[in-house]
């Protein structure tokens, strides 16, 4: 059985031009980030801090929740917890029922896309419109987001032409960016204007003072916050915080890791209800205080979501993000599916452990050891796997046994070269050709010229 | 002329069983830099490929076997960054050498070009190979033993041993990368994941074809056979050659 991955990634991104203008896409993103943290001359210490910063949040993150908790409805805000996905659907579906709402304006949340939250509110017939340009392109195609920041970067220019041509009307062919931008937007106005709740993620809470922060670069959060009268405000609960101060460390770090600008469009620090509105926080675990318990995994939880690690994964640029089961791909994604849901246990295998998403990490999440990890503790060799496993240790433990091994190789090494039902080298026969047989090892050569080792 | 210094060669399995002319190399190139070499025919396996696939037990036991063989040695040297980095890198993390004896043999096993350049301090061994030549920077090398500076990383630029020792070579051309990224073999990766490691391979090959390169060369055989199935496979692109190879190169002299 193929890996999840392997075959997601023949479905999803399936031609070598696709494959191409994905690769190349998502890099040009590594390499915006990699000009703008060369410009900040102290980028490694800052990394440090932020690390450290959230080490400590997420080490005392029982005393930061109650102590934003506490501000936040000081602040006049109404603060729920939700335990799991399903309770955190029915908390707001139950909140926007209770207000009599029929349509919602929502922007870029991953924790929504986690919990699914759009079919369970569609399924209570409630209208719910993304507002992100590129999740409303991927809320039109009925598919999920391929990215965390970059939701519909797996489309060309062309595809979102056609899509828009059929749902928003504009002239057939069309693929200029600025207009297909503009044609959204006049769209979207009329839905924010009618909208009757707007459901947003959150970037940072503050602790020290029950604020949300919410960073976007279309402005369409801010709409969502302050056009209806019911604000929903969703985050987990690693989001948080501890004080004010803590903030301009991460806002710098997150725009130039996840697109290299210096700082996104928008940056909203929102601290209680707008005048005559409602706000309500909705803070969710679903699995994060298992991890938050497990020390060996917890750095996991300090993730910012700037998708610097999805974008400097040459595994992830030539699979694809919808390749990944589960809500987030990428290294990030692979290093919380197993312990975040049931299909990601194989997700650890997904990587070639190359580093280099631990090397762009702006706060320190040591993703390819972590991805080891997972693999040694979650989803060692089983079955016949195992079995071959321990077999090939008790072999490898006794050189004149592995010597006799390399001998029966070579005796059988033509046939695997060839292609044919049930050779146990298809996996490296499906993509290459298996090197001609040396014939005499390196140390039957060494004892040959050199006399016997030692 | 001052003592040679007696180097104990660590032959990765796959070195020994698919590719033994790169250990021959190897050694050939480690005495004309003026070191003995020791063999001990017990070796086999590192342990790299259980601790990587989550086959821990295995894994552990021929770790603690390596460091028991190679204990007698001075000095360590290995034609693969992946296998040097696993037993100076991984095996602690796996409760393996994480002793103070442990630490110590770990710290002087050496990757071939890291042991040349860092430690002996040669660059300039007599070679000849007048060919276009890219190189790939394999990532346990480039990234955990920190030999040369991966693309992502901010800071000054440091060239890594094998691109020293490489400008040193009479003839040769260095072909530069435009991408320092991985070739997609990672070990049982290249066998669960076919098709997405191919991809990535391919992508590599291709970079370096139309630069003009005519073989491509580093320190990790594993990588280097990967790369070589897609050219075989895909029927162009740049040879796969070891570093030891071209370091041994006189003849065409």
């Amino acid at each position: 059985m193929s890996h999840p991955v392997e075959s997601g990634a023949r479905r999803e991104l399936g031609s070598p031009e696709a494959i191409l203008r994905h690769d190349a896409s998502v890099f040009d993103l590594r390499l915006r980030r990699d000009a703008a943290a060369g410009e900040v001359p102290d980028w490694e210490a800052l990394c440090d801090r932020a690390a450290a910063v959230k080490a400590h949040g997420l080490d005392h993150l029982d005393r930061y929740l109650e102590e934003f908790e506490r501000r936040a409805t000081e602040a006049g805000a109404v603060v729920h917890w939700a335990s799991d996905a399903a309770a955190f659907c029915a908390t707001v579906g139950d909140l926007l029922e209770e207000h009599a709402v029929e349509r919602v304006a929502k922007s870029k949340s991953m924790l929504t896309e986690e919990c699914g939250l759009n079919p369970h509110l569609e399924e209570r017939g409630i209208v719910v419109v993304d507002t992100d340009l590129g999740e409303r392109i991927v809320q039109l195609e009925a598919e999920p987001p391929s990215h965390i920041i970059v939701p519909a970067i797996h489309r060309s220019r062309q595809e979102i032409g056609e899509l828009f041509h059929r749902r928003m009307g504009t002239p057939r062919g069309e693929t200029d960016p600025e207009r297909l931008t503009r044609a959204a937007r006049r769209d979207l106005r009329t839905r924010f204007l009618s909208a009757q709740a707007g459901i947003t993620g959150v970037n940072f809470a503050v602790a020290e003072t029950g604020s949300l922060v919410v960073v976007t670069n279309e402005g369409n959060a801010d709409l969502g916050m302050s056009l209806p009268p019911l604000h929903i405000a969703c985050l987990g609960i690693e989001k948080l915080i501890p004080r004010l101060d803590d903030l301009p460390t991460f806002l710098r770090l997150l725009a130039r890791s996840a697109t290299g600008q210096p700082i996104s469009a928008y940056t909203s620090v929102v601290t209680g209800p707008r005048p005559g509105g409602e706000l309500h926080i909705v803070l969710v675990d679903n699995g994060r205080s298992a991890l938050l318990g497990d020390a060996a995994h917890r750095s996991a939880l300090r993730c910012i979501r700037c998708g610097a690690c999805l974008n400097t994964c040459p595994v992830y640029r030539r699979a694809g993000g919808h390749a990944y089961p589960g809500p987030i791909p990428g290294p990030i994604g692979s290093v919380l599916g197993p312990a975040m849901h049931e299909k990601g246990a194989s997700l650890p295998h997904a990587s070639t452990l190359c580093g280099s998403c631990t090397a762009v990490c702006p706060v320190r999440i040591d993703l390819h050891d972590q991805l080891l990890a997972w693999r040694r503790e979650g989803s060692p060799p089983r079955g016949f796997e195992a079995l071959l496993a321990r077999l090939a240790g008790f072999v490898m433990a006794r050189p004149r046994l592995y010597r006799m091994a390399g001998a029966l190789a070579r005796v059988v090494w033509p046939a695997l070269r060839v292609r044919f039902p049930g050779n146990p080298a298809h996996g490296w026969l499906a993509a290459r050709e298996l090197p001609r047989h040396p014939g005499a090892s390196f140390s039957a050569r060494w004892a040959r010229e050199r006399g016997a080792g030692e | 002329m001052p003592e040679p210094l007696d180097v104990g060669l660590f032959v990765p399995c796959y070195v020994d069983q698919l590719a033994p002319e790169v250990g021959l190399a190897t050694a050939c190139v480690l005495e004309r830099a003026g070191c003995r070499v020791h063999y001990d025919a017990g070796q086999t396996c590192c342990g790299q490929p259980f601790l990587n696939m989550g086959a821990t037990a295995a894994g552990t036991r021929l770790a603690q076997r390596h460091l028991d063989i190679f204990q007698k040695y001075e000095t360590i040297v290995c034609p693969s960054g992946s296998c040097t980095a696993t037993v100076r890198r991984r095996y602690p993390e796996f409760g393996v050498g994480a002793d103070e004896a442990g630490h110590a043999q770990r710290a002087r096993t050496f990757e071939l070009g890291e042991f040349l350049v860092r430690r002996l301090e040669r660059t300039g061994l007599g070679a000849r190979f007048p060919h276009r030549v890219a190189v790939l920077s394999s990532c346990h090398g480039l990234r955990d033993l920190g030999l040369g500076s991966a693309s992502e990383n901010l800071g000054t630029r440091e060239r890594s041993p094998t691109e020293v020792l490489l400008g040193e070579v009479e003839g040769l051309s260095l072909v530069p990368s435009l991408r320092d990224e991985c070739c997609g073999f990672g070990g049982s990766f290249a066998v669960r994941l076919p098709e997405v490691s191919a991809r990535m391979g391919r992508a590599r090959l291709r970079e370096w074809a139309d630069a003009g390169a005519e073989y491509v060369t580093g320190t990790d055989v594993s990588c280097l056979l990967h790369l070589e199935g897609i050219r075989q496979r895909e029927g162009s692109g740049p040879e796969a050659i070891h570093l030891a190879e071209i370091l041994a190169r006189t003849e065409d002299r």
